[in-house]
C-alpha cells in the first residue's frame, strides 16, 4: 500500500501543473467562481489547448489521438485541474461516455473517423437514451428505426439530452426489430445531429438554464453503417456507455467536489452581513470538516477501485458507491454553502456572491440524485448485484 | 499509487478471519463476555502462537488485525495491548506481551502522583482493567508500569455495557510501580494508532452488520415474500454497504499514513476515527433495524456489534471532537 505518486506519476504531475501554470488564462486562478453556466467559445479554445497539448484521452489508445497512459495519470489530470480550478472539457458526454463506447464497439473505421475530433473538440456529443416514457427503465425505449435500402430511419423523441444544443453526434438508442423482446429489440446508432429531420427543443431546468434538451427526431436518415454493434445488440452495447458513466467517473467526480469545497472554505472565510466570519462558528465548522472527510472517503475509495482496476482489468465494487455517494455529498455542500449567505442567499443576479454561483449550484445540485441513474436505481444495483439480495422485482 | 495490502498481509487477514471463525465462534464470545472477567492465559497464548502479538508487525498489520477482531468481536484484550498501550511498552513488556505471558492496558484520564517508585491517585475509564496483567499508567510526562498480578486490589471493574471490552477504575495507593525508559511522546504515537486502529476496526464490525443483515434479508419472509426484494429493506441494506466500503478506504488511509508518518497524519486519524466509528454505529442500527424483533432480542448477536461499535464511537474522543480537529487543520489559514 502506498498512496505516493511513483517516480513517474511525480513527474508527470510536475510537467502537467508546470503546463497549466503557463496555459491558463492569467486571471483564472483568482477569478471569482464561475456561476457554472458554461461559456461554449471559451471551453472549446481551452479543449483544443488540452488536447494539443496530449491531456485529453489520456488513458485512450495512442493510435485514435489517446495517450495510451495508465488510468492513474487520469486521476492526476483530474486531481490537479480541481485543484487550480481549471475548466472543463467541452466533450463531457463524449469522453466519458460516447468515444469509450466506440473504442469498445467500433469498427477500425468508426474509431478512425470519431475519436480524434471527439478528443480535440472539433465535434461534440451528446447522449439519446431517455424517452418521455422511459427513464430509469432504458429497455423500454420506443424510438424506432427501420431499415429503408441502405439508410436507417429514425422517428421518436429522446429526452434529458445534456448538450444536444452544441452537439454534432448523437449516440442514440433505437427500437429496431419491434417484435423482439423487450432488451433485444434495440440498436444503437450514431446520428448527425446536423441531419435533416433533427429538432431540439431546449428544456428548461429549475436553475433557469437550458442544459438538457428534447430531441425530435422525424424521418431522420442514418447510413445503415453508422450503427456500433450489430442490430438488436443495443442493450449490450448501451450497458457499456453506462458502465462507463457510472465506472470510470469516481476521479471527475472527486475533482468536482474536491472544487465545490475549496470555494465553500473560501465562502466560510468571507463575513456575512452581520460582520461574523462562519468559519469562526463551531457548527458550520463541524458541517465543513464533515464534508471534506466525505470527500476523503470519495477520493480513496476511488483509489481502491482503481487499484482494483490496474490489477484485474475490472473496477473495484466499492466504485459502484462513487455516484451515489457524491450526489448526495455535493446536495449537502451547496446547501451548507447557501445556508452560510442567509436571506442574501435569495438573490440569484446582482448583488448576489459571486454572481450567483451557490444559488446556481445549489439548484443544479438537485439534478445530481437523478442524472446517470437516480439514487434509487443505483441502491438497487448496489443490493442486488454487489450484496446480492433477491431482485426488487 | 497502490492502495492494496501485500500478499503477506492478505495471507494474515485469511488466516486471522479462519482462527477467529474456528476458535471464537460467537457462542463462544457470548460466554466469555457473560462471564466474569479476568486475564485468560490460554487464549492470549493462542495469539502470541499466530503472531498477532510480535513486536515486529507493523501499522498495516494491526490494521488487519484490527478488522478481523472488530468483524469476530473478539473478547480479548488485543486491542488495549496492541493498539492503545503497544507503542508505549519498553522493551521488557514489550518481549513478555509477544511471548504472550502478559497481557498491558493503558491508563491516561486521572490524577495520579508519584513518590519514588510508589503511585497514589485514580485513573478512570481504563479499557481491559480486569482482563490484562499490567497497566501502563502515565504521570505527568513518565510512564510506569503497574504489575496487576501482584496487587490486584488496585483493580476497580465497572459495569459495562459492552461486555467485550469492559473499562475499570484504577485506584492507586502508594502502588509500587516500575518506571519505563520510555519516551512520553510515544503517548502521542499511541494515540494515533490507536484512533486508526479503532477506525480498522468500526469497518469490521460494520462488515459483519452487513453480513448478519445481508442473510437475515435473503432468508426471512413475509407476505409471501422474502423481505430483501422490498426496497425499503434493501435500500437500507445497499446504505450499510456504501458506509462500509467509503469507511474502509479512510481506515486504511489513516493507517498507511500513520505508518508512514504523513504529514497528514493526525487528520488522516481524527477523520477515519469520527466517521468511521459513526459508520459502525450506523450500520448496526441499520442491520437492528431491518431484522426486526428478533434483531431486539438479547438473544440476538446484533447487539453485543452495536455495543462495541459505540464503545468505539465514544473512546478517544466523540467524533464531533475529531471533526473539530478536522476543520482547524483545514480552516487554518
Amino acid at each position: 500500500m502506498d498512496f505516493r505518486d511513483t517516480p513517474e506519476e511525480a513527474a508527470f504531475r510536475a510537467e502537467l501543473r508546470a503546463w497549466l501554470a503557463s496555459n491558463l488564462p492569467s486571471d483564472w486562478v483568482d477569478r471569482a467562481p464561475h456561476v457554472g453556466r458554461f461559456d461554449v467559445d471559451e471551453a472549446r479554445a481551452w479543449s483544443k489547448r488540452l488536447y494539443d497539448a496530449g491531456y485529453v484521452g489520456l488513458t485512450w489508445p495512442k493510435e485514435y489521438g489517446g495517450g495510451g497512459a495508465p488510468h492513474t495519470h487520469q486521476g492526476i489530470y483530474l486531481e490537479e485541474t480541481a485543484r487550480i480550478g481549471a475548466p472543463d472539457h467541452i466533450g463531457g458526454i463524449g469522453l466519458g461516455m460516447a468515444g469509450p463506447t466506440i473504442i469498445a464497439w467500433g469498427s477500425e473505421e468508426q474509431k478512425k473517423r470519431y475519436l480524434a475530433p471527439l478528443l480535440s473538440g472539433e465535434e461534440v456529443w451528446c447522449q439519446g437514451f431517455s424517452e418521455p416514457g422511459s427513464g430509469s427503465d432504458l429497455a423500454g425505449a420506443r424510438t424506432r428505426a427501420e431499415l429503408d435500402g441502405d439508410e436507417w430511419v429514425v422517428n421518436g423523441q429522446k429526452v434529458w439530452s445534456s448538450w444536444a444544443h452544441i452537439a454534432d453526434w448523437c449516440i442514440l438508442v433505437v427500437r429496431s426489430d419491434p417484435d423482439a423482446e423487450k432488451h433485444r429489440g434495440l440498436s444503437f446508432l450514431l446520428v448527425d445531429m446536423h441531419s435533416p429531420g433533427v429538432e431540439l427543443r431546449p428544456l428548461k431546468q429549475i436553475t433557469g438554464d437550458p442544459e438538457f434538451n428534447e430531441i425530435f427526431f422525424t424521418d431522420v436518415r442514418v447510413p445503415r453503417e453508422s450503427m456500433l454493434g450489430q442490430p438488436g445488440e443495443g442493450w449490450n452495447v448501451a450497458m457499456t456507455t453506462l458502465l462507463h458513466e457510472r465506472g470510470t467517473l469516481g476521479f471527475a467526480l472527486t475533482a468536482a467536489l474536491e472544487r465545490q469545497i475549496n470555494n465553500l472554505i473560501r465562502l466560510a472565510r468571507l463575513p456575512g452581513v452581520d460582520g461574523h466570519v462562519p468559519a469562526e462558528d463551531p457548527v458550520v465548522r463541524d458541517e465543513i470538516a464533515q464534508a471534506w472527510i466525505d470527500l476523503q472517503a470519495l477520493r480513496f475509495t476511488n483509489y481502491r477501485s482503481l487499484t482494483t482496476l490496474a490489477k484485474t482489468g475490472v473496477p473495484g465494487p466499492e466504485g459502484s458507491v462513487a455516484k451515489l455517494h457524491w450526489s448526495e455529498t455535493n446536495q449537502r455542500v451547496t446547501k451548507l454553502a447557501l445556508s452560510l449567505q442567509g436571506l442574501a442567499s435569495q438573490l440569484d443576479g446582482d448583488g448576489a456572491i459571486w454572481d450567483g454561483f451557490w444559488q446556481y449550484q445549489q439548484l443544479r445540485s438537485r439534478g445530481n440524485t437523478i442524472e446517470a441513474g437516480t439514487s434509487e436505481i443505483l441502491r438497487n444495483i448496489i443490493a442486488e448485484r454487489v450484496v446480492g439480495l433477491p431482485r426488487s422485482r | 499509487m497502490d492502495f492494496a495490502f501485500s500478499e503477506e498481509q492478505e495471507l494474515l487477514r485469511a488466516s486471522a478471519r479462519g482462527y477467529l471463525a474456528g476458535r471464537w465462534p460467537l457462542t463462544r464470545v457470548v460466554e466469555t463476555a457473560d462471564g466474569s472477567p479476568s486475564f485468560d492465559a490460554g487464549p492470549w497464548k493462542e495469539l502470541a502462537d499466530l503472531g498477532w502479538l510480535d513486536s515486529s508487525l507493523g501499522m498495516l498489520e494491526h490494521a488487519v488485525l484490527a478488522e478481523e477482531t472488530g468483524f469476530g468481536l473478539l473478547p480479548a484484550p488485543w486491542f488495549s495491548s496492541i493498539a492503545l498501550a503497544g507503542p508505549v511498552l519498553d522493551d521488557e513488556l514489550r518481549e513478555s506481551v509477544g511471548a504472550g505471558e502478559r497481557a498491558v492496558t493503558l491508563a491516561r484520564d486521572g490524577e495520579v502522583t508519584a513518590s519514588g517508585d510508589a503511585l497514589s491517585g485514580t485513573k478512570r475509564f481504563v479499557s481491559d482493567l480486569a482482563t490484562v496483567t499490567d497497566v501502563v499508567v502515565s504521570v505527568d510526562d513518565c510512564l510506569y508500569a503497574v504489575d496487576l498480578v501482584a496487587h490486584p486490589d488496585v483493580v476497580v471493574p465497572l459495569s459495562t455495557t459492552d461486555r467485550t471490552r469492559r473499562l475499570g477504575e484504577l485506584r492507586l495507593d502508594g502502588t509500587p510501580a516500575r518506571r519505563l525508559d520510555v519516551d512520553p511522546a510515544r503517548l502521542t504515537d499511541a494515540r494515533r494508532h490507536s484512533l486508526a486502529l479503532a477506525a480498522c476496526e468500526s469497518v469490521g464490525i460494520a462488515q459483519r452488520a452487513l453480513d448478519l443483515a445481508a442473510e437475515h434479508t435473503k432468508t426471512r419472509q413475509q407476505f409471501g415474500r422474502v423481505i430483501g426484494t422490498y426496497q425499503g429493506v434493501s435500500h437500507k441494506v445497499a446504505d450499510i454497504y456504501v458506509a462500509l466500503q467509503l469507511n474502509r478506504s479512510l481506515a486504511y488511509w489513516a493507517a498507511w499514513a500513520v505508518s508512514e508518518g504523513d504529514e497528514q497524519q493526525d487528520t488522516a486519524v481524527a477523520a477515519a476515527k469520527a466517521s468511521a466509528t459513526d459508520a459502525a454505529v450506523f450500520a448496526c442500527e441499520s442491520a437492528i433495524q431491518v431484522h426486526g424483533g428478533i434483531g431486539f432480542t438479547w438473544e440476538h448477536v446484533l447487539h453485543r456489534f452495536y455495543k462495541r461499535a459505540q464503545w468505539l464511537q465514544s473512546f478517544a474522543g466523540v467524533s464531533r471532537k475529531h471533526r473539530a480537529r478536522v476543520a482547524d487543520a483545514i480552516l487554518a489559514s
